[in-house]
């Protein structure tokens, strides 16, 4: 059954690349300027050398041959060429990916411990005023566009990866609060309090395996909304990162670029997705 | 009707009621440059001071809260249609068509949102018109944002697809395009309703995002996204307090929409 279910997401990443690729493949063709190759404009070369170049080009005309082409590409590590700063996509990529990677795990990890913080002691505590209070904070950061909070930030000298956390953080808390609160309100758990069982005990060995599949899922989702943070926190921060290049290749028109970092983060939050989904399928196989 | 809920109306109704007005309010316009006011404080003549090019701000708060307010509802609109359509007639038709369409619905879902909408706007030349810009930029958010609402309706329409009433109505010989417009739709109207309305903050902040961002409504038309742009050049929060009015009125009406959406229980007492 496992087995069936990672072979299942395999195929869904294969599908993705193979999708991805001939979108990615189809945007570069119809971007502006494919048809122009600088190097036909070189005066050092001659009329059989700019033929031989221009029979070249026509080649990537016909889009079926041009999609294989790219995709041969791609395996090989060549994912072209930015237009708006000149450079191998894959130098650019290989280049920002430890910075954003840095502010997401930091980002995560802060917005998970004070999402869980708030959403075991609203539904340990069962206080209205305490729950409220919660309910407000986090409320209000749900209401503040992301890229306000970004500028916030930079306003109050606050590290990218807090800003990352405070705009992933509420719905982490609401998901998870309500996901607790049901499960302390099942009839087991009462009888186990009724008992006079310690509330970490409570806690950890009945409310946590009810509630694991979900977080589980939800942490896969959190990588998402993480990285969909990251555009316009590095890019109004200025922060080098993958969320910035993005962001610049969009303001650049730059499709190959945009397009490829699209497609790596497509990658990057269903592999968090599909691994979530596995571990929350072995938790739950495991408590059968 | 719950307190909260009763000042949420109130407080959209203000809002929107100032910025229908936005002519009467303020019949300078928007665009008027008050050229020997650039970047006034606040006075009896701009009641929030003037932006760098000595436009008055409460003018374009008026007239942006209105593209935002009235332009947020119509891509609401044509998002929840297109939800309707492929995610209800999936779940109503089922099989390999349900299969394909939950597939394409998954991948777009896997995509950060932010990610979909700046690849999307960018395939668009960003030298348009204000007014073109305006139109692409809420006609994407309406054309990307079906998703989540198709998924949910296309659980709800593949449980209503085996109700008694559609195998009876299905047992009478009604036609399938019959049975779907007449028996199946009007039941997937309250779900309908729903995500019209979740989709609307949603969009609100979707704009106000790719408006910080550049990649919104061109100058000189404002919007939320525009208008917050203004809060990049700010040295300290208390340095110029009024340019965040529209920051604030965007937080009430998000926060508005929210209240009118959470169910009672989990609205704070």
């Amino acid at each position: 059954m496992l087995k069936w279910k990672i072979a299942g997401h395999a195929l869904t990443l294969l599908a993705t690349v193979l999708l991805g690729g001939l979108l990615a493949a189809t945007l570069v063709r119809l971007a502006p300027g494919f048809e122009v190759d600088e190097q036909q404009l070189d005066p050092h070369l001659n009329s059989e050398s700019v033929q031989a170049l221009r029979a070249a080009r026509r080649q990537d005309h016909n889009i079926l041959r041009f999609y294989f082409s790219y995709m041969n590409r791609a395996a090989h590590g060549d994912l072209g060429t930015s237009l708006a700063l000149g450079q191998p996509v894959r130098a650019l990529l290989v280049d920002r990916a430890p910075l954003t990677l840095r502010l997401l795990s930091i980002g995560l990890g802060l917005a998970w411990t004070l999402a869980l913080t708030l959403a075991v002691s609203a539904a340990w505590l069962r206080l209205s005023v305490y729950d409220t209070l919660t309910a407000v904070v986090s409320g209000t950061f749900l209401c503040i566009p992301a890229a306000v909070l970004a500028l916030l930030s930079v306003l109050w000298n606050v590290p990218g990866s807090l800003a990352i956390a405070l705009i992933v953080f509420p719905s982490i808390y609401r998901y998870t609060r309500n996901l607790l609160v049901k499960a302390y309100s099942l009839p087991h758990i009462i009888t186990a309090r009724a008992k006079g069982l310690g509330e970490a005990r409570i806690l950890f060995w009945h409310v946590a395996p009810v509630a694991a599949p979900q977080l589980l899922a939800l942490a896969g989702v959190s990588v998402s909304m993480a990285v969909g943070a990251a555009i316009p926190v590095e890019a109004l921060c200025g922060l080098a990162g993958i969320g910035q290049l993005a962001w610049q290749a969009a303001l650049a028109r730059d499709l190959p670029l945009l397009v490829n970092i699209t497609i790596l983060v497509t990658l990057v939050t269903l592999l968090a997705n599909s691994g979530a989904d596995v571990i929350g399928h072995v938790v739950r196989s495991q408590e059968l | 009707m719950n307190l909260w809920r009763k000042l949420a109306w109130v407080a959209l109704a203000l809002v929107l009621g100032a910025s229908v007005s936005a002519n009467w309010l303020s019949p300078s316009g928007y665009a008027k440059q008050y050229r020997d006011a650039t970047n006034a404080a606040p006075s009896r003549s701009h009641w929030l001071g003037t932006d760098e090019l000595g436009r008055d701000r409460f003018a374009r708060v008026l007239y942006g809260t209105r593209i935002s307010l009235l332009l947020a509802p119509a891509a609401a609109l044509v998002s929840t249609l297109m939800a309707a359509f492929i995610g209800g007639l999936a779940g109503y038709l089922g099989g390999t068509w349900a299969r394909i369409a939950m597939a394409v619905t998954d991948l777009f879902l896997s995509l950060p949102w932010l990610f979909l909408l700046i690849t999307a706007r960018a395939l668009m030349p960003l030298n348009m018109s204000p007014l073109v810009s305006v139109m692409v930029t809420f006609m994407l958010l309406g054309l990307l944002g079906w998703t989540t609402a198709a998924r949910v309706l296309c659980a709800t329409a593949a449980s209503l697809r085996s109700s008694d009433f559609v195998r009876q109505a299905r047992a009478a010989g009604l036609s399938g395009g019959r049975l779907f417009w007449i028996h199946v739709m009007p039941n997937l109207r309250p779900v309908l309703y729903a995500q019209f309305w979740i989709s609307i903050p949603v969009f609100i902040l979707s704009e106000a995002n790719l408006g910080i961002l550049g990649l919104g409504v061109a100058e000189p038309l404002p919007s939320w996204g525009s208008l917050l742009k203004e809060l990049e050049g700010l040295v300290s929060v208390g340095e110029e307090p009024w340019k965040f009015v529209p920051l604030i009125l965007l937080v009430v009406v998000v926060t508005s929409f929210q209240l009118l959406l959470s169910r009672e229980e989990e609205v704070p007492a």
